[in-house]
Formats: structure tokens, sequence, C-alpha cells
């Protein structure tokens, strides 16, 4: 499995992160080369297993429906760098 | 060419849960501006969602009310995405192993009925809410973001491209609806955003078992949007095709205020969300004997509601139809006619002036002023002659005016009916003398003048003759 400097800068630019070329390239030789590990697991042959949705032994974990004390709004809010009568201000989106 | 419209469905709605789906912090609608939030839903770093048992459980009922199969094994899923209106940077939805799959609802149009099936239902967070400073998103500088909704259960529930028309999506939205009231999980208010809707669109020729490019329309916030919002699409995409052009694979938002779909820029949209199991939750596993239990207590539905009511009382299945697509007008009219005994006026009046007066005020039946039993007091007052119809009319108005009783509003305002001949005579002889031209002619066989007599009469008592009584007397004296 490869990994090419493009998909490395789609995946960069999807979660917002600023990347050099230089790392872009960093990235996708490394990258590639833990997929390529990874295959290895693909030499299993897995057929008759069920797929494993979370690694703990554990299902329907659940709380009753029940309302509690929320935040108080200044301490919500406390660590917005910017507010606006009880809003997140956030600058402009598209 | 002619074209067909094929159009597909995807529905939100807010589960009514006291609690939001993975915290303890609250549902209700409004409150101060981030003032039901709390680590969980502001994905503060170490804070672990916690499924809502109930949330699940109301999932669920939903799915079997719209004939859906339960998925034996589920779990949530990452979808992940930068927008301001989550603050986790991804929201919890499902993806490859929904909740439920396969189901159906059924409409009606024009006395057919048409099966549109649904592809699956799953369980999400809704997200918070943006106000935009500006005149469009697009045209704002800064936005400001409101999290109390983050959180809030939602079902999402998706259709096949089963319907071929506007009126049809429409019809299916109103049964969707009211499947979710009847089974009480949602309260469906679009003017609260509690039920949302996405439409997707394209047109192919007549015949043609082929699917043309759709276009996904979103922003309808109430089921005449809907309705409109389609109309302008299918118009718009035909208009294209034939001036030989293409129709781009696209996002576009209804304007409301110009009455057109206008396309969302690209960057709105990246349909590539690295879905991811979520680690925080643990998968569910159904239990069979509990999704039997919640389909063993399902209530009644709008469909058999609307055929009993076609039994029962005999109602036209217009009437039935209307009465029962909203459960709170379905009891409504129950237990008026539990009082007054008489199904059709019951009927004529919910249908008629009691949803005038709800729709001028923007209000729903379950927020009326007017209590069943005093609808029925009114009722009752129309049925024994003690007022007319006319006057019904005013005194209903006035009961959602004040809020006052019928009994008040009559006697306060001397609205009662004359069914007293004493006093009645003296006014319908007065009218046969001032009338001597009228008279003669209904005596050369103009029946027509006769109507003519008995509006005065009624003119005379401010509309409070009993008019069967006056056209009695009338004719005694002809």
């Amino acid at each position: 499995m490869s990994i090419s400097r493009k998909d490395v800068e789609h995946v960069a630019l999807l979660s917002r992160l600023e990347i050099s070329e230089k790392e872009a390239g960093v990235y996708a030789k490394q990258l590639s080369e833990i997929l390529s590990y990874m295959e290895k697991i693909n030499e299993l042959e897995t057929s008759n297993i069920e797929p494993t949705a979370h690694v703990l032994p554990l299902n329907n974990v659940f709380r009753e429906d029940k309302v509690e004390q929320s935040l108080a709004r200044e301490e919500a809010l406390k660590n917005t760098p910017d507010t606006e009568q009880g809003h997140v201000k956030v600058p402009k989106i598209v | 060419m002619n074209f067909e419209a094929v159009i597909g469905l995807e529905v939100h709605a807010e589960l009514k849960t006291k609690s939001k789906i993975f915290c303890s912090c609250t549902t209700r609608f409004g409150g101060e501006p981030n003032t039901h939030i709390c680590p969980v839903c502001l994905g503060l770093p170490g804070s672990l969602p916690v499924i809502n048992r109930r949330a699940i459980e109301y999932a669920i009922k939903a799915a079997l009310a719209l004939n859906c199969k339960i998925a034996p094994h589920s779990k949530f899923d990452r979808k992940n995405y930068y927008y301001p209106d989550l603050p986790k940077n991804y929201q919890i939805s499902q993806y490859d192993l929904p909740l439920a799959l396969d189901g159906y609802l059924e409409i009606e149009l024009n006395g057919k009925t048409k099966r549109v099936r649904i592809t699956r239902l799953h369980l999400e967070e809704d997200a918070g809410k943006l106000i935009h400073g500006g005149a469009s998103i697009s045209r704002a500088d800064y936005s400001l973001v409101d999290y109390n909704r983050t959180g809030v259960p939602l079902i999402e529930i998706v259709s096949e491209p089963d319907m071929n028309s506007p009126e049809e999506a429409r019809a299916y939205l109103d049964q969707l609806k009211a499947i979710l009231q009847y089974t009480e999980v949602s309260d469906c208010k679009m003017q609260e955003g509690s039920l949302r809707c996405d439409a997707n669109v394209s047109i192919r020729p007549r015949g043609s078992a082929e699917l043309g490019t759709k276009t996904e329309l979103k922003n309808m916030n109430s089921f005449k949007a809907l309705q409109k919002a389609l109309e302008y699409e299918i118009e718009r995409q035909t208009e294209v095709l034939e001036e030989n052009g293409t129709i781009i694979q696209e996002t576009r938002t209804w304007d409301e205020r110009e009455g057109v779909t206008l396309p969302l820029r690209s960057k709105e949209e990246a349909h590539d969300y690295r879905y991811f199991p979520e680690p925080d939750l643990v998968p569910l596993s159904i239990d069979r004997k509990r999704v039997e239990e919640i389909r063993a207590g399902l209530p009644e539905l709008p469909q058999a509601r609307k055929k009993r009511l076609i039994e029962d009382f005999k109602l036209p299945e217009y009437d039935a139809k209307v009465l029962t697509l909203s459960k709170h007008m379905a009891e409504y009219f129950d237990s008026c006619v539990k009082e007054t005994g008489d199904a059709k006026l019951v009927s004529n009046w919910l249908m008629g002036d009691f949803s005038r007066l709800l729709n001028s005020r923007g209000m729903e039946v379950e927020d009326s002023p007017v209590p069943p039993k005093e609808m029925a007091f009114l009722l009752k007052l129309i049925k024994t002659n003690k007022i007319s119809g006319k006057i019904g009319k005013k005194v209903l108005e006035e009961m959602f005016e004040t809020g006052k009783g019928a009994q008040t509003i009559i006697r306060d305002k001397g609205m009662e009916q004359i069914s007293d001949e004493k006093t009645l005579i003296p006014i319908i002889e007065k009218v046969l003398e001032v009338n001597a031209k009228t008279v003669e002619d209904y005596r050369k066989g103009k029946e027509r003048a006769l109507g003519f007599l008995v509006g005065q009469v009624m003119k005379k008592t401010k509309g409070k003759a009993n008019p069967e009584l006056v056209n009695k007397l009338l004719k005694d004296r002809l």
C-alpha cells in the first residue's frame, strides 16, 4: 500500500493541518511503510471471525435519561477566545 | 421531452428524551445561549460520552412503526468535519451498522396508495446553532454559535428515491411526521427545527429506468417550503436539460425569500468524512425480546386510526385523513365526539373554523387556547339550536381571542339564539308589513323572495333568530 504526497496533502487539508512540502514527502513515506507493515495482517484467515467493533469485551453500556446540572455559562465559555452576547464568536466560515 | 422527477428524502427528527444522547444536559428548546452544555457535549479533553438508554428505545420504536428491521448489532461512528456547529470537530453518528434498515411507509394521494421504501434509520447527535453576522453566510463577517442543541438525540431517516412529484414528497413527510408523533418519540415541530428535511432530486425522461444526476436540497423549513423548493428545482433541471445542458451534482440551498434554489459554495461541503468506529462508546447488541416488547407496545398508527374514523363515524375519507395526520387533532376530535355525539358536526368545525383560527396564529392543536371540552360545549349549543352556526363562528373567535368559555361570551354579548315565538312574531310581522312588495312576489310563486324575508328578520335580530323557526313562522303567514 502506498500513500502519495497528494494523499497526504488531501488529508492534511481535511484535518486543517499546515504542513510543508518537505513534511508531505516524509509523511508519505512513513505512512506507506506503516500501512505496508499492517498489510501483513491481511494474510490471516478471518472469514469465520466476526469483525471487532471495539477492543473492550463489552456492549450496551447505558445511562438513564436523567437531566443533571449543566456548566455555568461563564465556566463553559472561559476558554473561548471571543464571545458576544453569550455566544461563541467565530471568524467568517465561508 | 416529457420528464419525470425522482425524489428521495432525508429527514432528521429530534427525539424527545429529557437529556441529551451522550450526556445529562437538558434537551429543552431555547434557553439562554450556551447554558445547556457540559464537558461532554463540548468535547473537552478527558470527557467521555455514555449512551442514553431512552434514545435507543425511542429510535427502535420509531423504526418499528416505520416497518424497519432492527439490526442485531449496531455501533456508533465518528463523522469528521471541521465546522463550528460542533465543538468536537466530529459528529457521533452511525455509518455502516445503522440501528435499523429496510422499512417503508404508505402514502395516499388522489385515492391511490403508494409504498415508499425506507433505506435506513440511524441515531446521531444534533449540532449547534449558527447565527451569521450578515445577510447570508457568505456575506457574514463572523458567526455566533449557541451549543445548546449540540448532543440532542436525532434520528435520520433516509428514503429510497421512490417519490415522483413534490406532492408525493409532501405526503411522505406528512405521514412520517404523523407516525413519529403518534409513537411519541418526537414533537416534530418544523418551526422549532425538531423536524428537518433534505431532498435528493433528479429528473429523467418518462419511462426511463436510469437515474439522472441529482442535486441535494437543504434549508427547507416548512412543508410548504419543501414543496415549493422541489417544484422550483424540477423546473430548473428540466430547463437545463431542454437547453442541452448538464446537471451538476451539488448541494443547493432553498432561498425562501427569493423562491429559488442556489448552489452552496463547495467549501461548505466536504463529503470526505473519514468515518471510523467511535472508540469512546462500546457497541450495541439489541435484545430481541425487548424489541418485541416495544413492538407490542406500539400505539394505533395514523392509517389505522383513519380507517377507524371512516368505519365508526362514516366520515368521508378526506375528513378522516386530515383529522388523523396529527395525533393531537385526532384526540381532540375524539373527545369532542364523545361529548356531542355528532362526528360530522365536529369534523366540519375542526377542519374549518378551528383549523383556520389555529393557522392564523401559527399554532398547533396542542397549543389551542380552547380545550376540547369547551369546543364540545359550543358545538352542543349549535346542535340544539341555542345559537346559530354564524353566531357560533363569532363565539369561537372570541374564545380564541380571550380564552373565555362559550357560555360566558354568549351571556356577556347577548348572543343567545332567539327561539321564542313571542319575541319573533312581532318582528316578523313588522318585516312583512314593510316588505309588502316582496310578499306579493312570493305569493305569485317567486320562491326566492322567502330568502330575502328571512334575511331581513335575521338582520333585525342581529343574526340571533333561529332560522328554522323564522322560516316556519314566515311560511305560516304567507
